[in-house]
């Protein structure tokens, strides 16, 4: 029942019309990425522009659709570590294999 | 006081699943970081140039997208205590979700006939891991998907059992982001 309740508390956070909208904006955003893919003028910017928008979308997901910027932020935390932790992970690995930095090669 | 609750007043099984989700994060980081530290180096091709069909992954993205809204509102049907719509949206997720899964056989048995293997080169090799986990994980959120869609058809899924749906939410999202930075990183960032 308590379990029921703490569930419950998360019914309004947000309304039904807000989460249609996340989607459009989902959607926007992804036709937006592949625009982008296609447009030889922007291919210089290419990467941190894509980067951007894949973390725009990531957000958005994380904040409404899985309640993020409702619930408890201990959440927020344990999700946020994982991210850290991950990304760490990526860097140096591709620092150690020469795919960025110095441009050392193997 | 919640007897399942966590000394941060989250249900257990919630904060069960936040842990699992940031395990998962790591999970998928190095499978990435394998990706991005192997990208260029095939000796062989097929090259992500030459075999990535992006019009293709492009709309799979936009049916997983939609898949998480439909997972948001079967929640939100479930906390209401509406087992139509509930029913509805679930079925949703699982046809969308089967879509998508649908779109990752088609693309996979496309490339093997095209030359890419997970022998192939590092690309087959990276690629084909790094997707094939990603699709593994919708496939289990499909099947979770369907439980809760049976549970709902013999009227044991109403508002008192919402954190159950709520859970496996979680878990969709989840893979739903994952898969926000896979399309980035392996099939537009070439």
């Amino acid at each position: 029942m308590a379990e029921h309740a703490v569930s419950e508390s998360s019914k309004g956070h947000a309304s039904k019309s807000t989460y249609w909208l996340i989607a459009v904006i989902l959607g926007i955003l992804t036709m937006l990425e592949v625009a982008v893919f296609y447009v030889p003028l922007l291919h210089s910017v290419i990467v941190p522009f894509l980067l951007v928008l894949s973390a725009a979308k990531f957000i958005l997901v994380a904040m409404f659709f899985m309640h993020l910027k409702f619930d408890r932020p201990i959440l927020t935390t344990v999700f946020a570590g994982g991210i850290v932790v991950a990304t760490v992970i990526i860097l140096a690995m591709m620092l150690l294999f020469g795919a960025i930095g110095s441009g050392a090669h193997m | 006081m919640d007897p399942h609750a966590t000394t941060f007043g989250v249900p257990s099984r919630k904060m069960a699943m936040w842990v699992f989700i940031a395990s998962e994060c790591m999970f998928f980081g190095s499978l990435i970081a394998t990706y991005l530290s192997y990208e260029g180096k095939s000796i062989v091709g097929p090259t992500p140039a030459e075999i990535l069909n992006i019009p293709l992954t492009s709309v799979s993205t936009f049916v997983l997208l939609m898949s998480s809204l439909a997972m948001v509102l079967a929640l939100d049907a479930v906390q209401s205590g509406d087992r139509r719509m509930t029913r509805i949206w679930l079925g949703g997720v699982i046809l969308l979700g089967g879509l998508f899964i649908g779109g990752q056989v088609f693309e996979f048995s496309h490339f093997y006939h095209e030359g890419l293997t997970l022998q192939q080169n590092l690309f087959g090799a990276t690629f084909f891991v790094l997707t094939g986990f990603h699709g593994a994980h919708v496939t289990v959120g499909v099947v979770w998907m369907i439980t809760l869609l049976v549970m709902s058809l013999r009227g044991t899924l109403g508002p008192e059992r919402s954190l159950d749906v709520e859970v496996a939410g979680l878990y969709w999202h989840f893979v739903d982001v994952v898969w926000i930075v896979i399309f980035t990183v392996v099939y537009l960032i070439q």
